[in-house]
């Protein structure tokens, strides 16, 4: 359904634009129908730029994204619009994803608007009340109200109703739960994975790696900008490969067990542009070979479904 | 055991609107009543001072040259024996229109620049910028100088466009600045994958959040327009025809009021200028005081 | 030496009346303890965190009495707890790393700070650079600006900062959570490596995380809506939990190795309530499963067995 090739943004900066900054590199990687991918990845590792290519909310600076055929970045006007019946997304803070001033249901009304302008008012009514009972909320409750008077989780679903009016076949999901309380998480991810099961391909971003092996098959791990491990999630963590990955597998904070002596290296401020792996600096001495410094190391296929961009590890 | 649990009614604390919010704040701000008051007055005077004169606008009346204010004449007559309560009433029309023309012009222009510079940002916004930085920089009073030069018969109108055309640059800075913050909040995004048009999400998502300096800059740009209009009056670059409380502190200076102490010819257009653009700008720190509620004192 | 809070109350004044946000808490920590405080946003651990510091406008104080060291403080009064904070106890405030001014120095501003307390910088500079080495941070951090630096950089930058007077007590509101989870591991243990070297003698680590609590802490105390709910040890907070609020909220989150098709974890349904007018009884009543008549009252926070206490009816029929 969604596919990425090669995707890449730099942004320039510094006084005229002089210095680039590559915030995703060749990133490539597919998404099935009803499936949930979750892109795992800590600050600056590009997750959420990606998000905003695939909504087309952030420009592309090389590489395609396909989407059932058709080239995302090249849509515009009337086309845009109609991407927009099939791809939504849902972002991580909620309470700004709403105009304070105006009451909470506007989102729907502008839904209405946009796509809807002829339909009747007791059908759209239904629609609604559908919508939100789907997303498990209670319309009497949460209609004709600002958004001040209701919880965060209450809001992002709010938010994934607004996506279902509209019969989406992909929804971005960006940290959508990692601003909500512990004991409302659950209930929005719960939700996701109904509706997955429903036929909804889901691409689910996070720095929680707990979240991710929850509810999502496959598994993309990010680091700065480049996928440095990729596969099914469960082959993922439990024999993660990727120095980064085990890095990150060992420093998740666990119910069960207790950090092991592990020490972590930790990273400076300047993001450095170098030609070899960009996980170089961090990287164990152990680990590293003399080709590291020199090529970032491509994905390749370890065993079936389980792809590493690292040297130490071969073709199957 | 079956435990019975009670279902306890959500107590919605019932929050006042935050419209109701705003005019209940703004009903116990002193210096927003105290301002709008005075201003409110003026322009009262505008509008219903005519019908109290009975002389007309330049007549002059030879018999009663420079008197000082009496029953007849109620602030005094000029040195040409013309009634200066006449001139004064309708030289506050004169001032509000250039006001709100003047004003309403510059705020528009400086919306409209601000709101595209700062939405669509890349090279719009370059130009954009330069266009602003352009029009600071012309020195005003050069171009109207010129402009005089040129332009034998000048009216109000003219004034208006002119002053207007001049002012707006502080105004789209700020509005651009704004606009900048305001578009990369989410709910913009959230508009954009709607599939609103740009025009539609600056109108309809932005400038209302911005509503509360937009009102404060059209208070602002007002008074400036006629504090500027006021000072073009007086040093002989305002309109030829017509009459204006600048024009008329001009010709006071001019024939000589100073000289023979005839303060009626002047003090009354001076302090009506003061008045009202001081109103307005101290309506304008009570409005502050009433949309941002960290500067209320509770 | 530690620290004991009696029956502290604190409110935040509102045009429509008091918020409750912190209603009769009790509890002890000793020396050398690292007490986590968990719960959700609203249920006053960050109330609870500043009032034993800094207890401004709008927070009111009501009554009760906090004990450092066998020492009354004067929470009430801000000017007499300034020969208080930094010597005796610190803290490390939510979104401290943004709260670092960002035309000084680094080393200005820790002189300056120091120089308000009436301690000599020079003096102070050797233990600063040795703290500084203990968290990985290079001398020269002193000649920097704090945009320069990133977001763990300026956090274990805090974390030495408040600690340079060796307070008594620690207070680290939220300082991991807007870190990396690399990053969140090396801050967390420090905190621990601090305590270990007496630095600091005892710390309250207030967090919504209660999976870095049990990697670091010694106890936990867990809060809702603004009343203390139950307080362990870590051990047992996690493994044997008495409230139904804790049973539900460490039941609610994923774990690595639990997945949706094998175990469906569920939340807690309902919200929390408003504190501008409080439910009556038990607060937690309207969400709880097990809730019954008696819960109409108030549950005392008591000592159900050694250093577990618990606000429950249920839970003390049990051990009676």
């Amino acid at each position: 359904m969604l596919k990425l090739d090669k995707l890449t943004k730099t942004y320039k900066t510094g006084t005229f634009g002089g210095k680039l900054l590559p915030a995703v590199v060749d990133v490539s990687f597919n998404v099935k129908k009803g499936e949930v991918v979750s892109l795992i990845g800590e600050s600056g590792s590009g997750k959420s730029t990606i998000g905003k290519m695939i909504l087309h909310l952030i420009s592309i600076t090389s590489g395609k994204i396909d989407f059932n055929g058709i080239d995302v970045s090249t849509l515009k006007g009337k086309n845009l619009k109609n991407y927009y019946r099939d791809v939504q997304g849902v972002f991580q803070d909620p309470f700004s994803s709403y105009n304070p001033i105006f009451k909470a249901d506007r989102i729907f009304n502008i839904i209405r608007q946009e796509f809807f302008p002829k339909i009747e008012d007791h059908k759209w009514k239904d629609k609604i009340n559908k919508s939100l009972r789907d997303v498990g909320l209670n319309p009497d409750q949460v209609l004709n109200k600002f958004p001040h008077q209701l919880s965060g989780g209450q809001l992002q679903r709010f938010l994934i109703a607004r996506a279902l009016l509209l019969d989406i076949q992909f929804l971005v999901a960006d940290e959508i739960i990692s601003m909500l309380d512990a004991s409302t998480r659950v209930d929005v991810l719960n939700l996701l994975v109904d509706l997955k099961s429903r036929g909804l391909s889901i691409l689910f971003i996070t720095h929680d790696l707990s979240l991710g092996y929850y509810i999502s098959e496959r598994a993309i791990i990010l680091y700065r900008g480049f996928i440095v491990e990729m596969g099914s999630t469960d082959k993922i963590y439990y024999s993660p490969l990727h120095p980064y990955t085990k890095m990150l597998m060992a420093s998740v904070p666990r119910l069960d067990k207790k950090w092991e002596e592990v020490k972590i290296e930790l990273k400076g401020k300047k993001a450095e542009v170098s030609t070899g792996c960009v996980y170089y600096e961090r990287c164990k001495a152990a680990d590293r070979k003399k080709s590291c410094s020199q090529k970032m190391p491509g994905l390749v296929e370890v065993e079936s479904d389980h792809f590493v961009a690292c040297d130490c590890f071969k073709k199957k | 055991m079956i435990e019975k649990k009670e279902k306890t009614e959500k107590v919605f604390a019932k929050e006042p609107k935050k419209i109701n919010e705003f005019l209940y704040f703004a009903l116990r701000n002193t210096k927003l009543k105290v301002g709008l008051s005075i201003v409110l007055l003026f322009l009262l005077l505008t509008l219903i001072g005519p019908l109290f004169t009975n002389y007309e606008l330049n007549a002059f009346s030879a018999g009663s040259l420079s008197s000082p204010p009496s029953s007849e004449y109620w602030l005094g007559t000029t040195v040409f024996g013309q009634d200066i309560y006449t001139q004064f009433v309708y030289g506050l029309r004169a001032t509000f229109i250039v006001g709100a023309i003047g004003g309403g012009l510059a705020t528009i222009i400086g919306l409209l620049v601000g709101f595209i510079a700062g939405y669509r940002g890349g090279i719009v916004d370059e130009l954009l910028n330069m266009l602003t930085n352009i029009v600071l920089v012309i020195p005003a009073f050069a171009v109207l100088l010129i402009i005089a030069a040129y332009l034998d018969v000048r009216g109000i109108l003219m004034e208006s466009v002119l002053i207007g055309l001049i002012n707006w640059t502080w105004t789209a800075r700020a509005v651009r600045a704004q606009t900048f913050s305001l578009r990369s909040r989410e709910f913009v995004d959230m508009a954009r994958m709607s599939g609103m048009k740009p025009l539609k999400i600056i109108f309809t998502e932005i400038a209302p959040n911005m509503m509360s300096y937009l009102l404060m800059a059209l208070i602002l740009q007002f008074g400036g327009a006629i504090l500027f209009a006021a000072t073009l009056d007086f040093i002989g670059l305002g309109p030829t025809q017509g009459i204006s409380l600048g024009l008329m502190m001009n010709y006071a200076v001019l024939w000589g009021a100073l000289q023979f102490g005839s303060w009626w010819w002047f003090v009354p257009p001076g302090f009506a200028i003061m008045a009202i653009v001081g109103s307005l700008y101290i309506m304008n720190v009570g409005l502050d005081e009433v949309f941002n509620p960290k500067l209320r004192e509770m | 030496m530690s620290l004991q809070i009696n029956n502290l109350r604190v409110y935040y004044q509102t045009l429509r009346g008091d918020v409750k946000a912190l209603d009769d808490a009790t509890f002890d920590i000793r020396d050398g303890e690292i007490m986590g405080l968990a719960g959700e946003s609203g249920c006053g651990k960050t109330t609870l965190g500043n009032s034993i510091i800094y207890l401004s406008p709008p927070m009111k104080f009501i009554e009760g009495s906090v004990e450092l060291d066998n020492e009354k403080l004067p929470i009430w009064d801000m000017k007499k707890m300034d020969k208080y904070r930094f010597k005796k106890v610190s803290i490390i405030p939510q979104y401290a790393m943004n709260a670092m001014n960002p035309t000084r120095k680094i080393g200005k501003m820790i002189s300056e700070l120091l120089d308000s307390k009436k301690v000599s910088y020079r003096k102070t500079k050797q233990e600063l650079e040795r703290r500084l080495d203990l968290v990985e941070l290079t001398h020269n951090i002193l000649n920097m600006y704090p945009i320069e630096l990133s977001g763990g950089m300026k956090q274990r930058m805090v974390l030495v900062l408040s600690t340079l007077l060796n307070p008594s007590l620690l207070i680290a509101d939220e300082i991991t959570s807007a870190l990396d989870v690399s990053t969140q591991k090396a801050v967390a243990d420090m905190l621990v490596e601090f305590r270990n070297r007496e630095y600091v003698k005892s710390m309250i680590v207030i967090t919504h995380d209660i999976s870095i609590l049990y990697q670091i802490a010694d106890s936990i105390l867990v809060m809702y809506a603004g009343k203390l709910a139950e307080k362990a040890s870590t051990r047992v907070i996690i493994h044997s939990p008495r409230h139904p609020y804790t049973k539900l909220l460490i039941s609610s989150l994923p774990k690595v190795g639990v997945k949706y098709s094998e175990k469906k974890l569920i939340g807690i349904p309902g919200n929390t309530p408003m504190l501008l007018k409080p439910p009556i009884g038990c607060r937690f009543r309207d969400r709880c499963p097990v809730a019954f008549d008696k819960c109409i009252e108030e549950p005392p926070f008591i000592e159900i067995e050694k250093d577990h206490f618990v606000a429950c009816w249920k839970e003390y029929r049990k051990n009676a």
